[in-house]
């Protein structure tokens, strides 16, 4: 209890995973209760209300078509953050066991995997998610396919590294002449060591992500619509955006928000494990 | 003959020869000593024991049977016989678990296995750790800790108690004492001939240190270049003829 206790008050003393965490929970709630308070439909159209100014009634005005802003941007964090979330889960759950396999089986699985992956890194990832967005047609199901086939090879490359310069450390050798299988030795060992470095990559890499989705929507390849996702609703407000600026600049806070909140957690987290590593190595 | 070993070579590549036409053979409750420089191929020779790595020429065999064997029910039998100790203790235990955890990774795979030392009760996995920390002169409340707040001894302690959990036949120690200071040396090396009396193994034991081996060993084998340069009794070891190289050894030994 007093350990847990100490670790939590050295991760809260960092300022970036402090800053971080205040945001998370702030986000979180935003996802988690707002679908329950905002005041208004985020779909219902309201022609007689368009273009309104913030007051009272509207906290952060309504847009072309009358929609109430505030309650599209709440309503959207869920989706946008929620997307950017399932994209690197799911990339993590590709790329993790195929690096642990590749680097420690090494041989022929190796060569195979590592061939597809320099075959797909030489492709820019934006490009890439533009061109696999384009041809299985604009929707936001299609560009976290396209993400995810995207991101799992920046997963995968790392998770191998690591397992090479691991798998030759005499535990790992005898946990072999132990008769353990490849998979237990991976479990046991080999997972548990990459884990808080695939931790940190993936909370970078959701607000990498994030920005990918809403990037893609904003040039109409992802949320279509009425969708009240962050890039869409940036595109839908270009057209007004002289007259009525809030129309861009709030999606534009949300999606910054976010990912600040994400890069702050990423680096409280590796300063957190670094110093821990640290300890170990003393 | 327990294990025997014929014109074994292995090259790393075509000008490095690790290992040049190596024979030997150990009995049954023998200890033999291997000495070398840096570089002579005597971690090589351990590893290619234990399997981990590949040779090309020669033959060795355990208790009859070729080494190592590629049937799994067969490698089984052989992982179950034949444990290695390595000479780092510090990466020889997984950082991110505790000690019984580690102390107990060949016993989960050999659960059939029911060692002296556990007499026959039935305790829990905890326990069973607990009583092989025991067994190696370590306190129990070890258990529960990690490797980073553990000495070098004790890590070193830790791993022959994994190593010898499942009670081998063949226990190959590539200098298990390396990393450690002169008197935890003699106190591990106690450790292992005291086992070895009790358990009647063949102890391999690699080393660069001819007073450690000397200590431990009925035979010692001297290997220079990956060749076998001298091959002797313990009893011999002043001898007149013995090889230059073995007589340096001795020479450069007793100067420290």
């Amino acid at each position: 209890m007093d350990t847990v206790l100490t670790k939590s008050t050295a991760l809260v003393r960092n300022p970036n995973m402090l800053g971080g965490i205040i945001l998370a929970v702030f986000l979180a709630g935003v996802m988690f209760l707002g679908g329950a308070l905002v005041p208004y439909d985020p779909f219902k159209i309201d022609m007689g209300n368009r273009l309104q100014e913030a007051s009272t009634l509207h906290w952060l005005g309504t847009d072309q078509l009358g929609r109430d802003i505030f309650s599209r941007i709440v309503f959207g964090a869920k989706l946008t953050i929620g997307l950017g979330m399932l994209a690197i889960f799911m990339a993590v759950c590709i790329g993790v066991p195929i690096g642990l396999i590749s680097g420690y089986i090494g041989g022929r699985m190796d060569a195979f995997f590592m061939r597809i992956i320099d075959g797909i890194l030489t492709f820019p990832d934006f490009i890439l998610a533009i061109a696999i967005a384009g041809i299985l047609g604009p929707s936001l199901t299609n560009i976290v396919i396209a993400i995810v086939l995207v991101r799992w090879i920046v997963y995968a490359r790392v998770v191998r590294g690591l397992v090479l310069s691991e798998k030759e450390k005499e535990y790992v050798l005898v946990s072999k002449t132990s008769f353990s299988s490849p998979i237990k030795t991976i479990r046991l060992h080999l997972l548990p060591h990459v884990m808080p470095d695939i931790i940190v990559m993936a909370a970078i890499d959701v607000g990498k992500v994030i920005l990918l989705i809403s990037a893609l929507s904003y040039i109409g390849l992802g949320a279509q619509p009425p969708i009240p996702e962050w890039g869409a609703m940036l595109n839908d407000g270009q057209g007004y955006f002289q007259v009525k600026p809030s129309l861009m600049v709030y999606p534009g806070l949300a999606i910054m928000v976010t990912v600040l909140c994400c890069n702050l957690l990423g680096d409280g987290l590796k300063s957190h494990f670094d110093i821990r590593k640290g300890r170990q190595e003393l | 003959m327990s294990l025997v070993v014929e014109g074994l070579s292995k090259n790393y590549s075509k000008n490095l020869v690790a290992l040049n036409t190596i024979s030997f053979s150990a009995k049954k409750g023998e200890c033999i000593g291997i000495v070398g420089e840096s570089g002579s191929g005597k971690s090589t020779l351990g590893k290619v024991l234990v399997g981990l790595e590949n040779y090309k020429e020669g033959t060795i065999t355990y208790n009859g049977a070729p080494v190592v064997p590629t049937k799994r029910s067969r490698l089984r039998e052989y992982r179950k016989n034949v444990q290695m100790i390595f000479q780092d203790s510090s990466s020889s235990l997984n950082p991110k678990l505790p000690v019984w955890e580690s102390v107990l990774e060949p016993l989960d795979n050999f659960k059939e296995c029911s060692p002296a030392f556990l007499e026959g009760q039935n305790l829990s996995r905890k326990e069973t750790a607990e009583q092989l920390l025991i067994m190696v002169g370590l306190d129990k409340e070890l258990a529960g800790r990690y490797p980073e707040e553990l000495s070098g001894g004790q890590k070193q302690r830790v791993s022959i108690a994994r190593a010898l959990s499942i009670e081998p036949s063949l226990l190959i120690c590539d200098e298990p004492t390396a990393s450690l200071d002169v008197t935890v040396q003699v106190q591990i090396l106690n450790l292992l001939k005291d086992f070895q009396k009790k358990m009647d193994m063949t102890i391999l034991f690699i080393s660069h240190d001819i007073r450690a081996v000397t200590f431990l060993c009925e035979q010692i084998i001297v290997l220079k270049n990956g060749t076998i340069q001298d091959q002797f009794g313990i009893n011999e070891l002043y001898h007149k003829s013995r090889h230059p190289y073995t007589k340096a050894l001795i020479e450069a030994a007793s100067i420290q």
